[in-house]
């Protein structure tokens, strides 16, 4: 059995005790929320840490609560949870819907929602054991100098592969962040484009919650959101592309505004507003929203192009960009998402 | 001689099964249910040192020198060994000893093993194993078999009569192949390819070793071979056999992957040897991808002949078989590929010219259904092409030729049972064949296809005249009958089975038979668990010691109770008469027959009859009985991703006589699931550095349990006579045809014929595409 190296593992009770214990032990030491993504990338030695500060025992980092319009889900949230919130599920679909088709039951169980957004980048050349990369002579996202995806290139493509990363995106979400002050801002600046340093988080920064802006309900707006994401297993498996889509449309089903995201691409999950674009003012009740979906699917083929980073076959996940968007865009349509690959 | 007695295919009991025959729960299924079996590696010893394998970084290099030095000084370290502490070859085929516990002076993939430490604990021994210092010279690494073929030095074995990179070339030829194509009416041909799968059994390899005081060595290991494995054993550390005990716990699957000896059964016993302290090796899953032995990637090309009717004239097969970096079982392996596939149809004319070629990659070998999963593939395959060629219905094309019953193939192979054509009635009824077949919408479609595969061979890996297999049946009054067996119990029930057999044919019920299995102080000899050999070969020396003792106790209750012993029946644990007259506890009676015929024990044993043709590999591949199986499966295809979807599969087995049904169709379940998944998404591939693309169960793609199809077993039972009450095996024939199955289902759908395994949704679609272009 791969064993994970030995470190110490510390049990606070409160964030403030989480943050004193980051700052007392420096770069060595990590924040453990689930454990899912952290505790195999220790096994493998793709990350080290001497100590790890666990989050399970501080109860104000998990729940789900309405707050002043917005949703305020906590960092520590299972993924399981969200998938199964009544509120979720009926106000912000999309996110309930990437939530429950992250790995598998037993994973949701024990994932966490931030720790799904903080999710280390994932590339074929770094999800491998030292020996395996020590062997290929390691690669520039860990004690090497090479890319092995791109020839010469000089910054990670390792790709961001968390599922409700492109759904809080088009939900507009902000998060609370705790360092020396809190703060909060936009999830977008969480990321950023080099694969080997994904994270804007300073090391002694908790991320606290998730706050998501509800939409308004009235009869002359409805919002209509899905998920789609490309596997190989209909189980188990990281994204081979994601694609979130928030449609608003108006009592006329006309498209007020739209907002897509997808994943597992490069280091960060991508908002598409010019694809997004296309879709504006588009009646989604007549011939036109096929041509849409057609245009939007062209636009997204452009803009994404998926490499050789993540296992699979590069071209077909190219091929599958305007399939996918258009499949996720009529389940927003019909509320009938997640999309998850089966054959249609 | 006992071992080869008929004992018949009737019940023991005037004909009626009382044990055998209905479902059975597993001897150690409530053990395994709770927790409380215990695995090789749940065993644990006072004093137990842990060890760990340094392995290869280069596909292919010379070890120029090693430096142990540091490792040894390591503190905690108590044990370190290289190549030149086992320098003894191996390999489970006597011919082909090509292996060696560590590398000693050539290391040929990546994960080749090179050393071992014992240490106190698992991350000592890997610290150690950092610090040893190993001058290894790069030499060309040779990934595909066209590149070791096109490059024979420096050779990956040097070996003076087959150079050239070459494992190992059988070309047989029966009938006149080529005149049967130059007069036939159609003749379809083509290439396929097989990509390489591998068993990922859920219990990675793991073994134990313990000396004593009195020199001997006692190993625990996940095998699946006891006795191959005690004979290598004995070889390797130049110990008399005598002095070495192997036991195979529990064991958490195997599916052919723990067939051969390993470097960490020979390293944790020379480590113990060498520290006087047992010494444990578990491997890691990874570690468990580079042991390998999966199913060789094959390039396969068919010509297939027929008359204007579809009757086959002449098979005609060409093979390159990518054996990795060891023979294994390659030598088997090639003439399986081959020799396998003269069934379930007749065709008097057939040529199979087959290469294994060496290449720097972990090693194949034999995987559920051996050498002769991948040439069906290809075969079924064209055989829908002819149908289609003659709009014919590929069902009633395969009727035209069956092979039949009691009769011989074209390559001289005995066929006795055959209940191949109730197989296609049974698949062709339950899919609603001839209601939908080539009737459902575009992207939705059925696809049949047979096979064939052998209840054992009468080919033990080392020639020799003893019983292939035996057992050794104690009773006594305490009600107890204990088998001792050589047989594995991998998970498919063997243990079941026979404790089955024993409880039918003394009498007693199955919760008073205990099975002692693969434990080689105590148990006769028995090959092991592989060619689907253990049902057929040791349930028929479980017939053969049970009728022993059986005579005892009925002699010893008709003198006591003055009546003829055919008048007695034993059933339910209690002795009677058939009357219904008399009733003793079972116990009582067999106080009876030890007090007449003292201590009470039994042998048994089974050997094949001559079998196989006349000429050089003739037996290989020669059965006692063949088991048939005929697949219907349904797939939906979607036209926009490529993504094939299977829904249902129809799996029809003639296991003979279905001693457990329960066992079966989980056999014929698990084959059908194993064969799907492989044909959708396990590759087990070697990228361009030399490296396993993804040597992890997240990136070694198995089907899970919402990926898998609906299963439908339909067991068919054609009583073979030489079989166990007319059993024969059912744990690998039935994963050969769900590969041709699906892909013929695939054309059903689609019109578009799959020639190269995986069906991954980008050569489906890559395919779909050149479909429509070639369309418009």
């Amino acid at each position: 059995m791969l064993r994970l190296p030995p470190f110490e593992l510390l049990r606070p009770s409160s964030l403030e005790e989480a943050r004193s214990l980051l700052v007392e032990h420096g770069p060595g030491a990590r924040p453990l929320a689930g454990g899912t993504d952290l505790l195999v990338n220790l096994k493998l030695g793709s990350t080290e840490a001497q100590t790890l500060v666990s989050l399970a025992a501080i109860p104000e980092l998990c729940g789900i609560r309405e707050e002043a319009g917005e949703l305020v889900i906590g960092a520590m949230t299972p993924l399981a949870q969200v998938a199964a919130s009544e509120v979720v599920r009926s106000r912000i679909p999309v996110l309930a819907q990437a939530a429950s088709v992250v790995a598998s039951p037993q994973l949701r169980a024990m994932g966490t929602l931030g720790g799904n957004l903080l999710l280390d980048t994932r590339c074929q050349w770094i999800n491998q054991s030292h020996f395996w990369r020590a062997a290929l002579g390691f690669c520039l996202k860990k004690d090497g100098s090479k890319c092995h995806v791109v020839e010469k290139g000089k910054r990670c493509v390792a790709a961001a592969s968390n599922d409700t990363a492109p759904a809080l995106l088009v939900l507009g979400a902000r998060l609370v962040v705790l360092g020396a002050q809190e703060r909060s801002m936009p999830l977008a600046e969480l990321y950023s484009s080099d694969g080997a340093q994904h994270l804007t988080l300073a090391a002694d920064e908790l991320l606290v919650e998730v706050r998501v802006p509800l939409p308004e309900q009235s009869a002359r707006s409805t919002q209509h959101s899905a998920y789609g994401k490309l596997r190989r297993r209909a189980s188990i498996d990281f994204p081979l592309l994601g694609l979130a889509a928030n449609l608003e449309l108006d009592e006329s089903k006309t498209v007020r505004a739209a907002s897509l995201a997808a994943v597992a691409l490069s280091a960060q999950p991508l908002s598409l507003p010019k694809v997004a674009a296309a879709l504006l003012g588009v009646e989604t009740s007549g011939a036109q929203l096929e041509r849409a979906i057609v245009a939007a699917g062209a636009l997204a083929q452009r803009r994404l192009k998926p490499l050789d980073n993540i296992p699979g076959d590069a071209w077909w996940r190219r091929e599958m960009v305007p399939v996918l968007l258009g499949r996720t865009l009529r389940a927003a349509l019909s509320d009938t998402g997640p999309v998850n690959g089966d054959p249609q | 001689m006992a071992a080869r007695d008929q004992h018949g295919p009737q019940a023991p009991w005037r004909g009626e099964f009382r044990v055998l025959t209905k479902p059975q729960r597993k001897v150690d299924g409530a053990a395994k249910a709770t927790g409380e079996a215990l695995f090789t590696d749940d065993l644990a010893l006072p004093g137990m040192l842990y060890a760990r394998t340094l392995r290869s970084p280069h596909a292919h290099a010379r070890i120029r020198s090693i430096d142990t030095q540091a490792a040894r000084a390591l503190d905690g370290v108590h044990g370190v060994i290289t190549g030149a502490d086992l320098p003894q070859s191996y390999g489970v085929i006597p011919w082909t000893q090509d292996e060696t516990a560590l590398a000693t002076d050539r290391v040929r993939f990546v994960g080749d093993e090179v050393a071992a430490v014992a240490a106190v604990d698992e991350r000592t021994a890997e610290a150690a194993c950092a610090l040893i210092e190993v001058d290894f010279e790069v030499l060309p690494a040779r990934l595909t078999p066209e590149e070791a073929l096109a490059n024979p030095e420096p050779a990956i074995h040097h070996n003076e009569r087959r150079p050239g990179n070459i494992s190992k070339h059988v070309k047989l030829e029966f009938g006149d192949v080529d005149g049967a194509a130059a007069q036939a009416a159609q003749v379809v041909e083509g290439d396929f390819s097989f990509h390489g799968t591998t068993h990922a059994a859920i219990e990675p390899h793991c073994a134990l070793a313990r000396p004593d005081a009195d020199g001997r060595l006692t190993l625990w290991s996940a095998t699946q071979i006891t006795h191959y494995l005690h004979r290598a054993l004995a070889l390797v550390l130049g110990l008399a056999p005598e002095k070495i005990r192997v036991i195979q716990p529990c064991l958490g699957g195997a599916f052919g992957g723990k067939s051969d000896p390993f470097s960490l059964e020979f390293c944790a016993a020379k480590l113990a040897l060498i520290t006087g302290r047992p010494v444990k090796l578990l491997w890691t899953r990874e570690e468990v991808f580079y042991a390998h032995r999966g199913r060789h990637p094959m390039q396969m090309h068919y010509r297939t002949s027929s008359d204007g009717e579809g009757h086959l004239t002449g098979v005609d097969a060409r093979l390159l078989i990518d054996g990795g970096a060891y023979s294994s079982f390659g030598l088997v392996t090639t003439y399986y590929s081959g020799q396998l596939l003269t069934g379930p149809y007749d065709f008097p004319s057939y040529r199979f010219d087959a290469t294994r070629v060496f290449t720097n990659k972990p090693p194949c070998g034999p995987k559920r259904g051996h050498g002769s999963v991948q040439p069906r593939f290809a075969f079924e395959v064209q055989l829908d092409e002819l149908a289609e060629r003659l709009q014919l219905d590929p069902i009633e094309l395969r009727r035209r030729n069956l092979l039949g019953e009691n009769t011989t193939t074209v390559n001289g192979q005995r066929i006795t049972s055959n209940g191949f054509a109730r197989c296609l009635d049974e698949v062709e009824r339950a899919s609603g064949w001839r209601e939908r077949r080539g009737r459902l919408p575009r992207g939705h479609g059925l696809g049949v296809a047979g096979s064939m595969y052998i209840s054992g061979t009468n080919y033990p890996v080392y020639p020799n005249d003893m019983p292939q297999g035996g057992v050794q049946l104690k009773l006594d009054r305490s009600g107890l009958v204990t088998l001792f067996t050589g047989a594995n119990d991998i998970g498919q029930g063997s243990s079941t089975v026979l404790a089955g057999i024993v409880a039918e044919e003394l009498g007693v019920e199955p919760e008073a038979v205990r099975v002692v299995a693969a434990d080689t102080d105590l148990c006769p000899v028995d090959l092991g668990a592989y060619s689907s050999r253990v049902t057929f070969m040791v349930g028929n020396a479980a017939i053969d010691g049970a009728r022993k003792l059986r005579r005892q106790v009925l002699a010893a209750l008709a003198q006591e109770w003055e009546v003829a012993e055919e008048e007695i029946l034993l059933a339910g644990g209690r002795a009677g008469l058939f009357n219904g007259d008399r009733d003793l506890p079972m116990r009582e009676a067999f106080v009876l027959a030890e007090t007449r015929f003292e201590t009470l024990g039994a042998t048994g044993s089974y050997n094949t009859p001559t079998l196989g043709g006349d000429y050089r590999g003739g037996t290989i591949g020669a059965s006692p009985a063949y088991s048939f199986t005929a697949h219907v499966v349904e797939v939906r295809v979607d036209c926009e991703t490529g993504v094939i979807r299977c829904e249902k599969v129809w799996i029809a087995h003639d296991c003979g006589r279905a001693l457990n049904p329960v066992l079966v169709a989980g056999q014929m379940e698990g084959s059908a699931y194993m064969g799907i998944a492989e044909a959708l998404f396990e590759h087990h591939t070697i990228n361009s550095r030399g490296l396993h693309a993804g040597p992890s169960l997240l990136d070694y793609p198995l089907a899970t349990s919402v990926d898998t199809p609906e299963l439908a077993a339909l067991i068919v039972e054609s009583i073979d006579p030489e079989g166990p009450y007319g059993a024969k095996e059912a744990g690998e024939g039935p994963l050969h045809p769900s590969l041709p199955a699906l892909a013929n289902a695939v054309h059903d759908a689609l019109g578009l014929r799959l020639r190269e395994l995986p069906f991954t949704p980008g050569r489906v679609l890559r395919a779909l595409r050149s479909q429509a272009e070639a369309g418009s």
